[in-house]
């Protein structure tokens, strides 16, 4: 996949830069938003990592800019201010997602994931499907392998978000944002205890367990281990 | 309620007292020029008196009585004040201007005071008189004396005029106090308008200045500077809040992408890998820390006042107590969740007060042993919307409950359990900038922590209690 990263913390561009190389994408570098919307404007990419406050012109200014010019790229803010007001003007400006200095590679990786893959029409399906486990959408059941499984309202929700993301990881963090609507940093892993109640739903009794726990990342849901 | 109002003004009460103290020197002073004016005009009355009867018995002695009757008669034809009476042992009158010899007379040096009857036209007036009566060689007795009626004019017009003019006094003074008090009122009243309106969060309120120049003039002007000041310092705590949230996320975010790519680099080397992975937690408990201390200041600071929305309490808690209970039946604890009834609606920031309830209700899963028990309840009385989460854990001593909400304070007992130990601090901070109060108190056993918040009126909120009011349950 292509990507943009316009950073003006150039050691930390480097790292991120590396690390995205390393996950097998390609990747163009830029250090100020002038030369970050030139790229952008100028090249075809999957999705772009912008920085809120950079030289020349602003990240907000930037993504502004390019919404303007129709240009429907996916953003991903990175931000050093964590407030929540400033997570709404990044995403009133065009952002898609907003992630707060410093964040985790891998948290980093998964959102981008999820980032590319919106362009799916998947949220005008109706059904959703991983393996022999199926959600219906509209009457909000679930079944795997034609029993059907009682699940909570927020579980239900929970069990979608993972079933849109299927094969990507998906990250804590991501799970609290968009099922829970927080964003906030909840000290205990309530997440855990959410995903192995799920779990014990879903795969207990099964030979192949769909809900996999991804290490010192996440979860994805996965048709065969 | 307005005039009770205008009673206990300041300016009301100054009035109050300087009418008093003027009316009681007002009363002193014209009591004791009465007191002097009739002191001389008795004197003088006494003298002239003394004068005559002197002038009389003198007569009397070188002349004898015919002359004396004679002198005597002639007199009290002339004089319209004067009395004369001149009788004989017996009290009766031989010459004079009076018919009887007044009962009271006695001789002697003393003044005497007697009543007296004369005809004026066709009425009989009684009249008052004060004199001397002497006696003479051979038992004739001489009385001389004025009529005083002038005098006790004189006495009525001063006893009579002081309780009006007091009166009167009192019945201005009042009228005028109460108009000054109202006056300071209204103006009084603008002022504390605007400090209520910036209470509640508008900085950006100024209180008026009129053209008169005067005390309130001043006030309103310090205020407003003091404001402008304020403002300035809020916007400056900002920027500086950015700034350190800027320059100390920035090496932290390279610490960390210089500590992951280590560790993406070492995969092949088990030991060093897992020493990295330790750094990045590590790193990632400073950022908590961080984020934590970053966010206690600005909702200390008020900053985030701008985002205050309006929103129900109770739906709060409920997307709380989701997110929670699972963890607390998987700790083996009883959850009960009580929220029902009409909406709650409290003014504030969702954001702040989610995570203000999520760090309580976290706080008593991690500190209740297995078996125990831990109810969130959301009730109102009214006026307040009540938040509780009470536990059935070793709860919080006396003597500590005021300092847990200090930054970093944690007990001993729970040095070694994870967290940061800002949770509380952070509850109380939120408390603070909602104007709420954070009570903690002995559950029995356990720990009931409750935070009060006013609930929101639609129109206009009420004042925070100033001071604010210290509750110390035990």
């Amino acid at each position: 996949m292509r990507i943009l990263v316009v950073e003006d913390d150039i050691e930390a561009q480097r790292y991120l830069v590396k690390g995205l190389r390393e996950a097998g994408h390609v990747v163009d570098e830029a250090g100020d938003g002038e030369t970050g919307l030139t790229l952008a404007l100028s090249r075809v990419y999957d999705v772009t990592i912008i920085d809120r406050m950079l030289p020349k012109i602003d990240g907000l200014k930037l993504v502004a800019t390019l919404r303007e010019e129709h240009n429907s790229i996916p953003v991903l803010f990175l931000s050093a201010l964590s407030d929540v007001n400033d997570r709404i003007k990044g995403l009133r400006a065009g952002g898609d997602d907003y992630l707060t200095k410093p964040y985790a590679f891998a948290e980093l990786l998964a959102r981008l994931e999820a980032l590319m893959r919106r362009r799916d029409p998947l949220s005008v399906k109706t059904r959703v499907s991983v393996g022999d486990l199926e959600l219906d959408l509209l009457s909000r059941t679930a079944k795997r392998s034609g029993s059907e499984i009682d699940l909570q309202p927020r579980e239900f929700r929970l069990l979608e978000y993972l079933m849109r993301h299927a094969g990507q990881i998906v990250t804590r963090t991501m799970l609290l944002e968009n099922v829970w609507e927080y964003h906030f940093d909840p000290q205990t892993n309530v997440i855990d205890v959410h995903i192995s109640r799920l779990r014990a739903k879903i795969d207990k009794g099964f030979a192949s367990p769909l809900l996999h726990t991804v290490r010192g990342a996440g979860y994805m849901i996965r048709a065969y281990a | 309620m307005r005039t009770h109002r205008v009673l206990r003004t300041q300016a009301f009460r100054f009035v109050a007292i300087y009418l008093g103290i003027f009316a009681v020197s007002a009363a002193a002073l014209v009591g004791f020029l009465y007191w002097n004016t009739a002191r001389v005009l008795d004197r003088e009355t006494d003298e002239t008196i003394r004068a005559e009867v002197a002038g009389l018995v003198e007569q009397y002695q070188r002349l004898g009585l015919p002359v004396l009757t004679d002198v005597i008669s002639r007199r009290s034809a002339r004089s319209e004040q004067g009395i004369y009476v001149l009788a004989d042992r017996d009290h009766r009158v031989i010459a004079g201007n009076l018919d009887l010899w007044p009962s009271v007379a006695t001789a002697g040096d003393t003044f005497i005071e007697f009543e007296f009857e004369r005809r004026d036209g066709q009425a009989l007036q009684l009249r008052q008189a004060r004199g001397q009566i002497f006696e003479l060689a051979q038992g004739y007795f001489l009385l001389v004396a004025r009529d005083v009626r002038d005098r006790r004019e004189i006495e009525r017009l001063f006893s009579t005029a002081l309780p009006w003019s007091v009166a009167w006094m009192i019945l201005l003074g009042v009228g005028g106090g109460v108009l000054i008090s109202r006056n300071f009122l209204a103006r009084l009243d603008v002022i504390n308008r605007t400090s209520r309106e910036i209470i509640a969060g508008d900085l950006t309120k100024r209180v008026p200045v009129t053209k008169t120049g005067d005390e309130f003039d001043d006030l309103s002007g310090h205020l407003n500077r003091m404001l402008d000041r304020i403002e300035r310092l809020m916007h400056g705590m900002r920027e500086v809040s950015d700034n350190v949230a800027h320059d100390l996320r920035s090496p932290l975010n390279r610490l960390r992408g210089r500590l992951e790519a280590l560790s993406r680099q070492q995969a092949s080397n088990p030991d060093v890998k897992s020493d990295i992975d330790a750094a990045v937690e590590e790193t990632d408990r400073l950022i908590n820390t961080f984020n934590a201390l970053l966010l206690i200041a600005e909702a200390e600071a008020g900053s985030v006042r701008e985002s205050m929305t309006e929103f129900d309490l109770r739906e709060i808690v409920r997307g709380i107590c989701d997110l929670y209970e699972p963890v607390a039946e998987d700790a083996g604890l009883a959850f009960e969740q009580r929220t029902d009834g009409a909406p709650m609606n409290v003014h504030g920031n969702q954001n702040l007060v989610s995570q203000a309830v999520a760090n309580l209700v976290d706080n008593a899963i991690k500190y209740t042993p297995a078996g125990g028990k831990i109810q969130v309840i959301v009730e109102s009385d009214g006026q307040r919307a009540s938040l509780i989460v009470a536990d059935t854990g070793p709860g919080i001593a006396p003597e500590d409950r005021g300092r847990v909400t200090e930054r970093f304070v944690r007990l001993e007992a729970s040095r070694n359990s994870p967290g940061t130990g800002l949770g509380l601090s952070l509850v109380a901070a939120v408390a603070h900038l909602h104007d709420a109060e954070l009570i903690l108190d002995d559950n029995k056993p356990g720990l009931r922590a409750t935070l009060r918040f006013a609930r929101a009126k639609t129109v206009t909120r009420a004042l925070p209690q100033w001071p604010p009011r210290i509750e110390t349950l035990h």
